[in-house]
């Protein structure tokens, strides 16, 4: 049999249809699964006023399915073991005396008669409707009514052609479906079959795709924008697009600016030429069959110009003071109330930033307060250069904070900063660096272009980061309101990304939460962004990680020797090694093996070996490469089998063991500043 | 009607079909306001279990949104007309297209959209879900299912009708600023209003008085906090005076609205003058459900 089951509602915000639709579709299945009625496929659609799903192949009724039921013991009173006989509709010779794992009593089988599909869908759906995640449901039948996303007004439910009976929130469910709110039968019966057609006959377009295709449709090459596309396919029944037009004169307003307007606040594609400027043209998509007099599009220009005239007076509002006049201004605003104002968080901006170039410059520099404050009466006087647009950026990078148009736009900061920044004459790489310094704002985003940009990028999400910590306000599990998770992974990609070799773990105060946290977030990038191996991360990251352009070349240069035979057999070795050491409980002592205590043969052989291989890639390893490095390494491999294969480490004569010990752990200790080897999974331990 | 409404047809066209439908017409509240929901006609009326239905314009002033008159599409006081349908039909949506109807928007020809706005006032304790209606692109009216006002559950879910009436009109009329449009015939909207918006906007930005304010607010404040504690200990708490407290707390609520356009509340204090105003408002709603005898009490039982 075929099941429609349509609920009808007023509209439903279209971020919540996808996960209602999963949902529904799912629940249903297993529902039926459940209660014995086939296993089927569901099919689910869904507009702003319906959520659908489709079943076909569910078995009429259950199968029917026998039950044991238990009565007295064996030693019982003849008079109740009749008395459950009589129950069960059985004479007392047909009870059978079976044990149920404890005792010997009587019981018979009884039948469970299946029950028709109707019933038990009556039965199951309005529960399964009501449990219907949203991330904000309410009420309107009164409290303690039903509780869905918005009122639920008419429900479809027909197994074939028959009404599955059942009741939610005071809507019974029926044959009668509605149409859309202008263009269609405010009522009309379907059937399983004819259900989708007679919604088109009504405005109704079910399938998404379809819908989707009638807005590609519009004839005009607007801007690809698929989150707003499928918006509009969730918002709409009946999509129409239309094309409008705007005044050439507001083109003179940044292009930043004018789609914000248009894709946010009016839902809008914009139009661009190859040059990839706009046009004075935008694409609206209507819920409706078309605009023959041209009243909708008229309506949409108005409200667009209205719009944009706003714009332009907060733009000519704001040109009144210059962002280096409003950056005191940001001592009233709060950034966070434990983490003072946004002037504090400017302040400590500029520090860091300083401090990033003098690292940058110096990696391994010591940073005191001495260091810092002469830096900083360096820069006062330098004009120019990228340390000084850094500098200059990171001092007025949050002064739009305090403009209209950012308080209009708020995904705009940052951006309006920057185009600020270079109309009142700032140099262009201070500017460039303010409107990117928010970058990466997402997984899709890009780091910063220019260094200063990036410097000023790295300090205010660092400064976010540690600030968080320090007031203990740690994301944990999904929750993260201060976004702390993807700061750090901006911050791990800018460094990456950027290719700048600065010293990040050196960075962290010491704190180990947060050095633990960052850990995290370096091993995602590194799998989940650049796709190499876990083992391979882990290794490398186990050697050292405060440069993050280094842990990359790192896990290359693995990742390029990693196939060579030799490789993963030698870090199976060095394991052993490591077993063998941990186990003698040896940390080394500093000196070199002792050559007259080394037995001849494989002992030598691996001691002669080493010291050849450890000589070469100290001298060569500028040249090599890590990659030239490890393929170095990988070619002790038959020296380090052939040595344990015939020598013992843990022999009687403690002098002779020491010295074993300690050729095994200075190799050891050589090789592993690249990675540490016991960290790659060999193909043999994966068999295991 | 005309066959180009004016502002005040609109007006009353919409007063009627709404009067029609079992509205009580109401006149405009009388202490200052930020919007129709304030009003005690919606924030006391919507709370308890009596089924009510009310419509008027409600003056509703928003003193950072003064532009002295210069932009065409802000005002500090913009004019809503608010329905309380309580409880909410199930038919709410239809009786609301048909109002857009009454007053000449033939929604064949029109594109009308309902999406997600959920709204909150934190002040008043108040929040619903709903949608803002977008007619060809312009946003025309908040639809609210109220849930929550004044900190209370609230026992029949009331639905929100707020029309924007400058907007409206100005869509009407195909204008692009509300100074152009027409109030009645002959008389522009400029001529009825533009005082205000210079006067108040100067006064709002420029020489309200920030110590002063600040003083009003905490006079109001104490007087409100005042008559809530006489009120827990009131003997005859029928015919204690909650809508003058409840006047009070409205006053708080503009004063605070005046000074943060002064750029006198920085974004901390805010949060936490707010929850001031808030603490008041929810006193407010929890006697008044306990003075109309929604909620059981030890002087209604004996």
């Amino acid at each position: 049999m075929n099941l429609l089951l349509e609920i009808g509602s007023e509209e439903i915000p279209d971020s919540m249809l996808a996960g209602a639709l999963d949902y529904l579709g799912t629940a249903v299945a297993s529902a039926i699964k459940d209660s014995s009625l086939g296993v089927v496929e569901t099919f689910t659609d869904g507009t702003p006023r319906r959520l659908v799903v489709r079943a076909e192949g569910i078995l009429e009724r259950q199968p029917d399915a026998e039950e044991r039921v238990w009565g007295p013991a064996k030693n019982a009173p003849a008079a109740a073991i009749a008395g459950f006989a009589k129950k069960q509709g059985l004479p007392p010779e047909q009870l059978e005396l079976l044990s149920d794992g404890k005792a010997e009593k009587y019981s018979c089988l009884r039948r469970i008669e299946g029950r028709p599909a109707v019933d038990v869908l009556a039965e199951i759906l309005p529960k399964l409707i009501l449990k219907t995640p949203f991330p904000k449901t309410m009420y309107w039948a009164g409290k303690g009514t039903a509780r869905f996303i918005r009122p639920i007004r008419w429900i479809v439910a027909l197994l074939d052609d028959q009404v599955i009976p059942f009741e939610v929130a005071g809507v019974w469910a029926a044959n009668e479906s509605s149409g859309h709110r202008r263009l269609g039968a405010k009522s009309f019966a379907v059937t399983y079959d004819d259900y989708e057609q007679k919604l088109f006959q009504n405005y109704v377009i079910l399938s998404a795709e379809e819908r989707e295709k009638r807005i590609r449709a519009v004839g005009v090459n607007y801007k690809q924008d698929p989150g707003l596309l499928k918006v509009l396919v969730n918002i709409t029944e009946w999509p129409t697009p239309i094309v409008g037009t705007f005044d050439k004169e507001f083109l003179s307003l940044p292009k930043e600016v004018l789609s914000e307007v248009m894709r946010y606040h009016q839902k809008y594609f914009s139009v661009e030429n190859e040059a990839g400027d706009l046009e004075p043209v935008f694409v609206a998509v209507t819920n409706t069959d078309g605009d023959p007099e041209g009243l909708i599009r008229h309506g949409n220009e108005r409200v667009l110009r209205a719009r944009f005239n706003d714009a332009r007076f907060f733009w000519d509002a704001d040109q009144k003071k210059r962002l280096v006049d409003r950056v005191a201004d940001l001592a009233n605003v709060t950034y966070q109330a434990k983490l003072g104002t946004y002037l504090d968080k400017t302040e400590r901006i500029c520090e860091l930033v300083l401090i990033l170039i003098e690292l940058f410059k110096n990696p391994g520099a010591v940073l005191d307060e001495e260091l810092i404050s002469e830096a900083k009466v360096r820069y006062a006087f330098e004009q120019g250069g990228e340390d000084f647009a850094a500098i200059r950026a990171a001092r007025l990078c949050k002064a739009d904070l305090t403009t209209e148009l950012v308080k209009e736009f708020t995904d705009l900061q940052g951006v309006i900063g920057g185009l600020y920044a270079r109309v009142q004459g700032e140099p262009e790489e201070v500017a460039m660096a303010i409107y990117e310094h928010y970058r990466p704002v997402g997984v899709d985003d890009s780091i910063p272009e220019t260094r200063a940009g990036q410097f000023v990028a790295l300090a205010d999400k660092l400064d976010s980061v540690k600030g968080c910590f320090k007031a203990g306000m740690i994301p944990s599990g999904s929750k993260d309101p201060f976004a702390v998770r993807r700061a750090v992974q901006g911050v791990v990609r800018i460094l990456v990304e950027g290719g700048l070799r600065l010293p990040i773990q050196s960075l962290l105060d010491g704190n180990e939460q947060l050095e633990e946290f960052f850990l995290d977030r370096i091993r995602y990038y590194f799998r989940e962004t650049c796709g190499f191996e876990y083992d391979e991360v882990n290794a490398v990251l186990a050697a050292a990680w405060d440069d993050l352009v280094d842990v990359q070349q790192r896990l290359e240069a693995i990742q390029a020797v990693r196939p060579s035979e030799d490789f993963e057999p030698l870090a199976a070795s060095f394991r052993r090694i490591q077993n063998i050491l941990r186990q003698a409980q040896f940390e080394g002592t500093g000196a070199e093996v002792e050559e007259s205590l080394l037995e001849d043969g494989a002992e030598m052989e691996l001691h002669i070996e080493f010291e050849k291989v450890r000589n070469y890639i100290r001298e060569n390893a500028g040249e090599l490469g890590y990659t030239g490095v490890l393929a170095i390494i990988a070619t002790l491999r038959p020296k380090v089998d052939q040595f344990f294969d015939k020598v013992l480490v843990n022999v009687q004569n403690p002098a002779v063991r020491q010295n074993r010990l300690t050729l095994l752990h200075n190799m050891l200790e050589e090789f592993s500043s690249i990675a540490d080897f016991s960290e790659i999974v060999t193909t043999s331990q994966e068999m295991k | 009607m005309n066959p180009v409404p004016t502002f005040q047809d609109i007006v009353l066209t919409l007063k009627k079909y709404w009067g029609d439908r079992g509205c009580i017409i109401q006149e405009p509240f009388d202490v200052e306001v930020g919007a129709g929901t304030s009003s005690p006609e919606t924030f006391l009326r919507t709370l308890g279990p009596k089924p009510y239905r009310t419509a008027y314009v409600q003056p509703s002033r928003r003193p950072a949104d003064g532009r002295y008159g210069d932009n065409p599409n802000r005002l500090y006081k913009h004019m809503q007309l608010q329905v309380i349908l309580k409880p909410t039909p199930a038919d709410v949506i239809d009786l609301y297209m048909g109002s857009l109807e009454a007053i000449g928007i033939d929604l064949r020809k029109h594109d009308l959209k309902l999406e997600e706005d959920n709204w909150e006032n934190p002040s008043l304790g108040a929040w619903g879900v709903g949608w803002q209606v977008m007619l060809d692109g312009l946003e025309i009216t908040q639809f609210t299912y109220f849930q929550q006002v004044g900190g209370i559950d609230l026992d029949l879910v009331p639905a929100e009708i707020t029309y924007g009436l400058e907007r409206l009109t100005a869509f009407l009329q195909g204008v692009d600023s509300v100074y152009d449009i027409e109030w009645t015939t002959g008389v522009k909207y400029r001529e009825v209003r533009y005082n205000d918006e210079l006067q108040y906007s100067v006064y709002n930005f420029e020489l309200a008085d920030v110590p002063t304010l600040w003083k009003l607010f905490e006079t109001h404040e104490a007087e409100a906090k005042r008559l809530l504690a006489l009120y827990a200990e009131s003997k005859s708490k029928r015919r204690f005076p909650l809508l003058p407290t409840y006047d009070h707390v409205l006053k708080c609520s503009n004063l605070f609205n005046t000074l943060d356009s002064r750029g006198a509340i920085s974004v901390t204090e805010r949060v936490a003058v707010i929850g001031r105003i808030r603490r008041i408002a929810v006193a407010v709603a929890e006697s008044w459900m306990d003075q109309q005898g929604f909620t059981a009490t030890e002087e209604e039982a004996a």
